[in-house]
């Protein structure tokens, strides 16, 4: 089985994610370049971090209408297993994969540190692999990550149990301390943390490690 | 067929909070100028467009901003439209 990583011309974790996939795990990859429409032979889509086309008019917003993503949509539609990290869960926000939007940090910094979080797995595919309410530390590297939502969108999302992902300490102002959330049918998630940093006890971490390896499953 | 200028104003909804704008207010203190008391930034996005008619300039304009321009979820937006001289010659 084959990972697709989709690369947008700014992105710059991408090969961080194929060095964690195919390094760290032994999964094969293949790049996905925006413009691509061939998805076939792929058993899960990555959209990693970056500045997707230099983040013009909103993170994420102009990355929507790339041709590769009418593809990403049906194969999340279909149920493939999708993980959107940092700009790639901006991506999804734009998308209308899941709801909501990511705008910037409360204190305007761009946060560069490590971050604890509680997992609440739920139906999510990509965190079977953690325990319910087990924390975990993963790097956040982000100036648009405050998670904003109407109160109700949230209640509800709450109540189904898509906020898979919160901040121990919230570093960014995200309403209900929002770090990861996924959709109705767990298959999409989408996670302002970098788990693809945390793969390698030499770069401090493997607390990444067990979500990439959700990819297989 | 017509030309159209518009220009397309989008803002932060009132109840999201603008830490660029209130940093920015914030200067405007240490600048000297008192008073200020709220200070929001947004975007003005200008348009040139040909279109059959003012009604379809309208609608395709409307569009841009609803799924484009604006993220409904965190930014409302107001649209001013111009029709210009002469229009475009073919």
């Amino acid at each position: 089985m084959t990972v697709g990583i989709v690369v947008f011309p700014g992105s710059n974790c991408d090969r961080d994610v194929r060095w964690a996939l195919e390094g760290c795990l032994g999964v094969p990859t293949r790049f996905l370049w925006h413009g691509e429409r061939d998805l076939a032979g792929i058993g899960a889509v990555v959209l990693p971090g970056g500045f997707s086309y230099g983040d013009y008019l909103r993170c994420g917003a102009i990355a929507r209408f790339a041709p590769v993503l009418e593809e990403v949509r049906r194969f999340a539609e279909a149920g493939g297993p999708v993980l959107g990290i940092c700009n790639g869960f901006q991506v999804l926000t734009e998308m209308g994969l899941l709801p909501g939007v990511l705008s910037r940090n409360r204190d305007l910094h761009f946060l560069c540190q490590s971050a604890e979080l509680i997992v609440q797995p739920g139906g999510c595919h990509w965190l079977q692999g953690y325990g319910s309410g087990e924390r975990i530390q993963l790097p956040i590297a982000h100036g648009e990550g405050r998670y904003q939502v109407e109160a109700s969108t949230l209640h509800q999302l709450e109540q189904e149990g898509q906020v898979v992902l919160r901040y121990a300490a919230n570093p960014n102002g995200s309403v209900g301390d929002v770090a990861g959330l996924t959709n109705a049918a767990g298959n999409v998630l989408g996670l302002m943390p970098h788990p693809e940093r945390s793969c390698d006890p030499w770069i401090g971490g493997l607390d990444g490690k067990r979500l990439l390896a959700a990819a297989l499953a | 067929m017509p030309l159209f200028q518009a220009r397309v104003l989008v803002s932060l909804r009132a109840s999201v909070l603008d830490p660029a704008g209130e940093a920015t207010r914030a200067a405007a203190e240490r600048l000297g100028v008192v008073g200020v008391n709220r200070l929001r930034i947004g975007k003005a996005i200008e348009v040139e467009l040909e279109a059959p008619d003012r009604s379809e300039a309208q609608a395709r304009l409307e569009l841009l901003s609803n799924r484009l321009l604006a993220n409904p979820v965190i930014e409302d937006w107001s649209l001013e439209i111009l029709e210009a001289a002469g229009g475009v010659q073919e």
